[in-house]
């Protein structure tokens, strides 16, 4: 029999990195917030790579931490390994990887729920979602029923989930774990359209039984940089990774069983993403390669399970285990986990409004997997925007909406709620037209005072970053000030680096734009440079250097801003604007923009389109 | 907003042509082109005044008018407007308006100053509705237009370039963001291979867009040479092809006549000048500045000598001026001996024809030639391709984009920065085709990388 069970403003389904965020950022803006998990051991769970970050990830992580998100913080408390990647290919793609201790991280996410006041974390199935007197009910396997008024869906894979092992398949969630098979029906019948994707993980293996001697070692850098803000001390590495590839073997194996393929057999009817192929997939598509590299990678340093990163598959178990004793280093493997392919229920997020909330069912969020992403560090973006305009809302206040000329979030956002996805989206620089200002060394200086605005920057961060501005300001006003002149010093460092020695005195600025410079090499004839971190060195470096590019992308992003501003109204009808093409307007009728800008960037619709949605929409204001 | 123009005008032949301008800068535009004779700067004059002077593309000058200035709110728009009246030219007057997309302009869309006009509350609603349906039908014709020359030989062309381009950008993209994948390293060498293969290709684009130009509005023309080497005969023959489509009008301010005539698919306005000797004749030598200066201005040369008298020095001075400029040497009087030194000329000047004006033998050899110097013989006409302003200027927005990415390049620029220009390009060049860049880009990645975990 059902029971009351609780009242908050705000409840989240699921416990996976979107569900933390958003838990953990309605509870720190105030608002009574409870979240539910099917088990209370996998908060923060990391059911495929052990890793957080990656090209543009690790953007994402750093924008979280710049706007008070907890997943930078905790990636480096638990960080075994970090890498920055693209070292030497531009700073708009530098990136930060870290390999993750998997089970540290989950219980500092669930301590770090736990010890968060305003916040209830519980173990418990939701199966029903509904409407009552204007609040959510949320109903628990076990008939519990609590009452909140804003509600986040941040299900991840678990939804319907069912796994596939060659010809077997079974309900199940990620890592053995039960999948929620009751809330599909509620959501169905809210209206959200729903949809299947799928996504696979690789196997596990004994460290003990893997021969390392013929690999490939990857190590961490030498000098490692956080992911947040607020870490003082960086992360050790305590840990390395392994690098092995597939061969001939490898391919014949798979080619001949391909036919027991869930996927190829036609049994699994929902979209994969094409970056995360399985080794099939792979194996299928680009027949010409010869061979796929794989990384081998420990899960924590308190166990000796390794990941094999590039090795998912779907594949029967014994075809599995054929295929990796093929592999160097791997003859002898022992596999502890096999690999599968997961399907599971998500939503189609065109029905999304930035703010992530439905725009059909009011005070209803998605995040996450369940919105169609794939990734941490996607989810996790999300988690925490959704859980920020669900508190925003449920106080009165102005939603937060991040435009893509602002950050990666943002860029994420508005792809998956404009032009949807037909298959689980994934971050990647090059989804950014805007990435030369998009950086992730940049990204406390684009995102911390919207963090602070909102409340969950506290005052000596926000102070603490403030005196960075300024010290960047400085610096740079130094550089365009100090004038070198020429000497035998200042021309033995510019043939040392391959560039043509100094004729006449030269502003230090423009010795930094040069290609061939930099600070470092600089000292030498830079007598006056005050000592200040090397962040500060860094800003005002890479502004030189890329200034004529930057200057252009921020033309373009006032040029966005200019159209983002104009507003569509919720209630418009497209049916009524008159000269509208057909297919515009069906569009339009889909996806309902919020703006002009957003309007426009839906494909299918013309500018000669919006310009008509212009004069429609002046001659309505009037 | 940003700064729009259009010619206002007709777009056919007429007495006046009027560009305009309209934006915030409009202004300042219309002074990047516009010299007035009194050195007042248009930006310093108030609304509803107008000046007279000299239209320039940099320091070429391309014609005199008189440009008029509104400003904000008291104008067709409601914006600041520039209008620069000159010569009503087809040719003449897309000159003008190519030289002011080049200084800060935009193509303004179709109804899209009375949009701006209704916006700003300048007309009414009923107006405003009857704009609306314009738009709409253009949106339509144009979309139509679109999907016509995507069919085209040229629009096969601008595809192909794009996709090497994605294909570039693609591989830096992958190579940037997936930097633990086995895939190949995106060498600046291979990045600049495909650059420069686009940027030719694409240039030719652009010059087949003008020589179409040749066949639809014609080419301005002089005819020139030293005093009877039958410059005038020449003009009568050429005119004399079919009178009726010939409009004259007798330059009586310029000593120059001038004609437009067809010649089997190009349209020539031709100007026939005072012969060019040195004289102490102070009225003779003022045409023969405005000679010189026809020249200059001119987009081809019909360089015409006397094939029965050897190279005078006029001659020679009159070669050097058509040195790598767009000219046809015409060696009038076949029908006498050839005495003239030919293999001299054609150091100068490649395209030689020998006729006779009078007996209008040879002229066949002409055609031809202006056939192949104008590149009107493969021109594809039924594609339709760059048939306007608007798209020429994405292409050469794409090429700007190119060349800029190639400077980084050399200039030793990582490749992250160089691939927003190549991306810009491509974007520019998806305008036409109506696709979105960005999802090009990601596509080509997954279509031709092996990647993911």
């Amino acid at each position: 029999m059902e029971f009351n069970a609780g009242k908050y403003d705000v409840a989240v389904i699921g416990a996976g990195h979107a569900g933390i965020e958003a838990a953990l950022a309605s509870a720190r803006l105030g608002c009574r917030t409870v979240i539910f998990t099917i088990t209370l051991d996998f908060v923060g769970n990391m059911p495929c790579n052990p890793s957080i970050g990656g090209t543009s990830k690790g953007h994402l992580v750093r924008e979280i931490d710049a706007l008070g998100g907890e997943m930078g913080r905790a990636a480096d408390k638990n960080s075994i390994q970090t890498r920055m990647l693209n070292r030497g290919k531009g700073p708009a793609v530098h990136s930060l990887r870290a390999q993750i201790d998997r089970r540290s991280y989950t219980s500092y996410m669930k301590h770090c729920i736990e010890k968060q006041e305003n916040l209830d974390l519980k173990q418990a199935e939701i199966v029903n979602l509904r409407r009552s007197n204007g609040q959510w009910e949320l109903v628990t396997r076990l008939d519990a029923v609590y009452e909140a008024k804003a509600v986040i869906l941040a299900t991840g894979t678990f939804l319907n989930g069912k796994i596939y092992v060659g010809d077997k398949s079974y309900m199940s969630g990620p890592d053995g774990v039960f999948p929620a098979v009751g809330l599909t029906e509620a959501l169905e019948k809210l209206g959200l359209p729903l949809r299947r994707f799928k996504t696979g993980t690789p196997s596990r293996v004994n460290r003990r039984s893997v021969d390392f001697s013929g690999l490939e070692i990857q190590e961490g850098d030498e000098r490692v940089v956080p992911f947040s803000y607020e870490t003082q001390t960086p992360p050790e590495n305590k840990a390395v990774c392994y690098i092995s590839y597939t061969n001939d073997r490898t391919k014949q194996i798979i080619l001949d069983n391909i036919d027991r393929s869930p996927l190829y057999g036609g049994k699994i009817e929902g979209i994969g993403p094409r970056y995360c192929p399985s080794i099939e997939d792979k194996i299928m598509r680009f027949s010409e390669k010869e061979r796929h590299q794989l990384f081998i990678e420990p899960c924590g340093l308190d166990t000796e399970e390794l990941y094999l990163q590039g090795m998912s598959s779907s594949l029967p178990e014994d075809v599995q285990l054929a295929f990796l004793h093929t592999i160097k280093g791997l003859e002898n493997a022992e596999v502890m986990r096999n690999a599968y392919a997961i399907e599971y229920d998500c939503v189609d997020p065109v029905a999304m409004s930035a703010t992530l909330e439905f725009k059909d069912v009011p005070c209803l969020y998605g995040a996450g997997q369940f919105n169609g992403s794939s990734g941490y560090e996607e989810a996790a973006a999300q988690g925490l925007v959704a859980g920020i305009n669900a508190a925003l809302k449920i106080q009165g206040k102005e939603p937060l909406i991040l435009d893509r000329a602002g950050s990666y979030i943002g860029t994420l956002i508005d792809d998956l709620v404009t032009k949807g996805c037909n298959e689980p989206y994934r971050m990647m620089t090059s989804r950014s037209e805007y990435r030369l200002y998009l950086r992730q060394d940049n990204a406390d200086t684009r995102l911390t005072e919207t963090g602070y605005k909102i409340g969950l920057i506290s005052e000596e961060r926000h102070k603490k970053f403030l005196r960075k501005l300024e010290l960047i300001k400085e610096e740079r006003e130094r550089v365009e000030k100090t004038v070198i002149a020429p000497s035998e010093e200042a021309d033995a460092v510019m043939i040392k680096c391959g560039t043509a020695p100094l004729t006449t005195g030269c502003k230090l600025s423009e010795l930094i734009k040069r290609p061939q410079l930099n600070y470092e090499v600089l000292t030498p004839v830079d007598k006056n440079r005050p000592e200040l971190s090397g962040d500060i060195f860094e800003q005002v470096e890479i502004e030189l250097k890329y200034e004529g590019y930057i200057k252009r992308q921020k033309a373009q992003i006032a040029e966005m801003r200019r159209l983002e501003v104009k507003l569509i109204p919720r209630d418009i009808n497209y049916d009524d604007v008159t000269g509208l093409r057909l297919e515009a307007c069906e569009k339009l009728k889909k996806v309902r923009p919020e703006n002009i800008g957003q309007a426009s960037r839906i494909s299918g619709v013309s500018p000669a389109d919006i310009s008509v949605l212009l004069i429609y929409l002046t001659k309505k204001g009037k | 907003m940003s700064d729009i123009a259009a010619i206002a005008t007709p777009n056919a032949s007429g007495g006046i042509g009027v560009i305009r301008i309209s934006g915030e800068n409009a202004i300042e535009i219309a002074d990047r082109v516009f010299r007035s004779l009194s050195g007042k700067k248009l930006s310093d004059i108030k609304g509803y005044t107008a000046l007279y002077g000299g239209i320039y593309d940099g320091d070429e000058k391309l014609d005199e008018g008189v440009a008029l200035v509104y400003r904000a709110p008291k104008s067709y728009t409601g914006e600041n407007v520039a209008e620069i009246s000159c010569h009503g030219g087809l040719y003449v007057t897309g000159r003008v308006l190519r030289t002011v997309l080049k200084n800060g302009a935009v193509p303004a869309g179709p109804g899209e100053f009375t949009k701006r006009a209704f916006i700003n509350g300048k007309i009414d609603l009923a107006e405003a509705e009857a704009v609306m349906n314009i738009i709409s039908s253009h949106g339509q014709q144009s979309l139509n237009a679109a999907l016509n020359t995507l069919e085209g030989k040229l629009s096969g062309q601008i595809r192909d370039i794009t996709s090497s381009l994605a294909n570039a950008s693609a591989a830096i993209a992958v190579w940037t963001d997936d930097p633990d994948e086995d895939v190949p390293e995106a060498h600046e060498k291979n990045v600049k291979n495909t650059i420069c293969g686009a940027l030719e290709r694409l240039n030719r684009i652009i010059e087949n867009f003008d020589n179409g130009q040749a066949v639809t509005e014609g080419v301005n023309t002089v005819i020139c040479g030293h005093p009877n080497v039958g410059k005038s005969t020449l003009m009568n023959l050429l005119t004399g092809y079919d009178r009726s489509i010939v409009t004259s009008v007798a330059g009586t301010t310029r000593d120059i006549v001038e004609e437009t005539v067809r010649i089997g698919d190009i349209v020539l306005h031709l100007a026939d000048t005072a012969g060019i000797r040195e004289s102490d004749d102070i009225v003779e030598s003022i045409g023969i500045d405005r000679t010189l200066k026809k020249i200059r201005n001119s987009d081809l040369i019909l360089a015409v000598f006397d094939g029965s008298e050897s190279l005078t020095k006029e001659d020679i001075s009159l070669l050097e001026k058509c040195k790598s400029r767009r000219a046809v040497a015409v060696i009038n009087k076949s029908d006498l001996d050839t005495v003239i030194d030919i293999k001299k000329i054609s150091e100068y000047i490649p395209w030689v024809v020998q006729l006779s004006a009078s007996t209008g033998e040879g002229a066949e050899g002409l055609r031809i030639a202006l056939e192949k110097l104008l590149g009107t013989k493969e021109l594809d006409t039924s594609s339709g391709m760059l048939a306007n302003e608007r798209q020429r200027m994405c292409c050469e927005k794409a090429a700007e984009s190119l060349e800029e990415a190639l400077g980084g390049i050399d200039a030793g620029i990582t490749l992250d920065a160089v691939n927003v220009s190549i991306d810009y390009a491509i974007e520019q060049l998806l305008e036409l085709t109506g696709e979105k860049a960005r999802e090009a880009v990601v596509n080509e990645i997954f279509s031709k990388f092996c990647v993911g975990k």
